[in-house]
């Protein structure tokens, strides 16, 4: 059994937040670095140097690398020997994203309903994904999701009968959609099966996964190559202004599905790939 | 095709914008702007429209003025502002005409506009200028003051004025109907 204070659980939320949102990972660091040798468009180019001049500039300046800091989506696995103490899972990871979003100089951009828009103020409450887990760990990741990309994401329940082909064109029709909106080059995060739900959110969490890793299926692997080069093909370009960097990488999931269904969740995010995690063990 | 493009110098615009200014934009265009941005996205662009239909004034003079779609994050302390790159232009699309119709000239965000706007962009003569999305902190360097003019209590979504040095655009919708980002797709589409 391993106690961790609900306060240690804020604290740590907190720091995840702003770290989250002014420190660009060192593997999309290095996927812009390698993409800028490969992007043949000029302008592309230069815009993908101004990109690691942004995340200079928000390191050097203490300022977000995006002014869309996002609604905080937290992914929990929770061991089940874990025992919160002095408060509950949930109160404690919001009580971190109010205190980081603040302490942080964070956007506020959380609305109580779509029905009054009324802003929150502190930027909770966030969205939790909690799983339990064997054992005695606590995992939390934290990711800043914006709504520039988020916005463009897209689901569909297709037919079996539409086949990996059905699903390929709807992930490229998913991009062209989002096309300058969604701020290329973009991560693209597939989900394929399980339910309406489970499908979106495999979907979400690939986007937490490290820019150069492939999904150990190899037939999932295959796809994750085939729909970059096709997205690569579109020309949208970094910034959509044209050229051959439309991604820097395709994630793909797969979740068991009944024998009628075939759900399809494209979850895009922007190069500003902004996440953090902590692990207690 | 490709080396015209290549060796396209940038063009230095500065506020507030003429007819001259915007006549000789095309689409694909790089600037860098100086002088003055209001800022405005959702919520001050669905007051100002209500300010219009009950003809009232707005809270600044559009002519030849450029609109800036950004909600920037808190300053910490000793700068100005803190991140501050453009946000989604389409959103602001349905109010657009009614602000080109009362003269104003450039607009930055990111992503494509609708059929309306870009004919009311060739209409009133105005260009539509593509930011850097997602690279708040690089842009918050080009921002040299910030003052509120309006709607104080929308926060982040408030119409600030902006003082900008060198802010770095392109242009995507010009006054004679070009698009950067669909004539980017027709250029290095391979599929």
């Amino acid at each position: 059994m391993r106690d961790i204070p609900a306060a240690d659980i804020s604290a740590k939320v907190a720091d995840l937040c702003i770290q989250a949102c002014t420190v660009l990972p060192p593997d999309v660091t290095a996927a812009i670095h390698a993409a800028r040798e490969r992007e043949e468009s000029p302008l592309g180019r230069d815009i993908l140097s101004r990109l690691l001049e942004n995340a200079a500039a928000a390191r050097e300046d203490g300022v977000p690398l995006c002014q869309d800091t996002g609604i905080a989506v937290v992914f929990v696995e929770m061991g089940e020997d874990v025992h919160i103490v002095g408060g509950t899972l949930n109160d404690a990871i919001a009580a971190g994203v109010k205190q980081g979003y603040e302490k942080g100089y964070l956007r506020k951009s959380v609305v109580y309903s779509p029905l009054d828009r009324r802003n929150t103020g502190d930027n909770t409450p966030p969205v939790i994904h909690a799983e339990i887990t064997p054992g005695d760990h606590l995992k939390i990741a934290v990711a800043a999701k914006g709504a520039g990309s988020e916005n463009m994401s897209q689901l569909r329940m297709m037919s079996p009968a539409d086949g990996v082909e059905g699903v390929k064109r709807f992930v490229i029709e998913s991009v062209e959609s989002a096309g300058a909106s969604a701020c290329p080059p973009l991560i693209v995060g597939v989900g394929l099966g399980g339910s309406f739900e489970q499908c979106a959110l495999i979907a979400k969490k690939n986007l937490l996964r490290p820019l150069d890793d492939s999904n150990p299926d190899p037939k999932a692997a295959a796809l994750e190559v085939e729909l970059l080069d096709l997205i690569n093909q579109t020309g949208i370009g970094p910034m959509g202004i044209g050229g051959k960097i439309t991604a820097l990488a395709v994630k793909v999931e797969t979740a068991p599905c009944h024998i009628a269904s075939l759900p399809v969740a494209v979850n895009i995010q922007c190069h500003a790939a902004r996440h953090a995690e902590h692990v207690w063990k | 095709m490709a080396k015209q493009d290549e060796d396209r110098e940038v063009v230095r615009l500065t506020t507030p914008l003429s007819d001259d200014d915007v006549l000789a934009l095309r689409a694909g265009q790089p600037v860098a702007i100086s002088g003055v941005f209001y800022t405005a996205r959702d919520a001050a662009h669905k007051r100002m429209a209500e300010a219009i239909e009950n003809g009232e004034d707005l809270p600044f003079d559009l002519r030849g003025q450029i609109i800036y779609y950004v909600g920037p994050t808190p300053a910490p302390p000793n700068r100005v502002v803190g991140a501050a790159g453009p946000t989604t232009a389409g959103r602001m699309d349905r109010y657009t005409p009614a602000l080109l119709e009362r003269g104003l000239k450039g607009m930055i965000g990111k992503g494509s506009r609708s059929d309306m706007v870009k004919e009311s962009i060739q209409q009133y003569r105005a260009a539509y200028f593509g930011g850097l999305g997602g690279a708040g902190a690089f842009l918050a360097r080009r921002i040299t003051a910030v003052d509120l003019v309006a709607y104080e209590d929308l926060g982040t979504e408030a119409i600030r004025r902006l003082e900008v040095e060198d802010f770095p655009a392109i242009v995507i919708n010009d006054c004679y109907g070009g698009d950067a980002y669909v004539e980017a797709r027709a250029r290095w589409r391979k599929t």
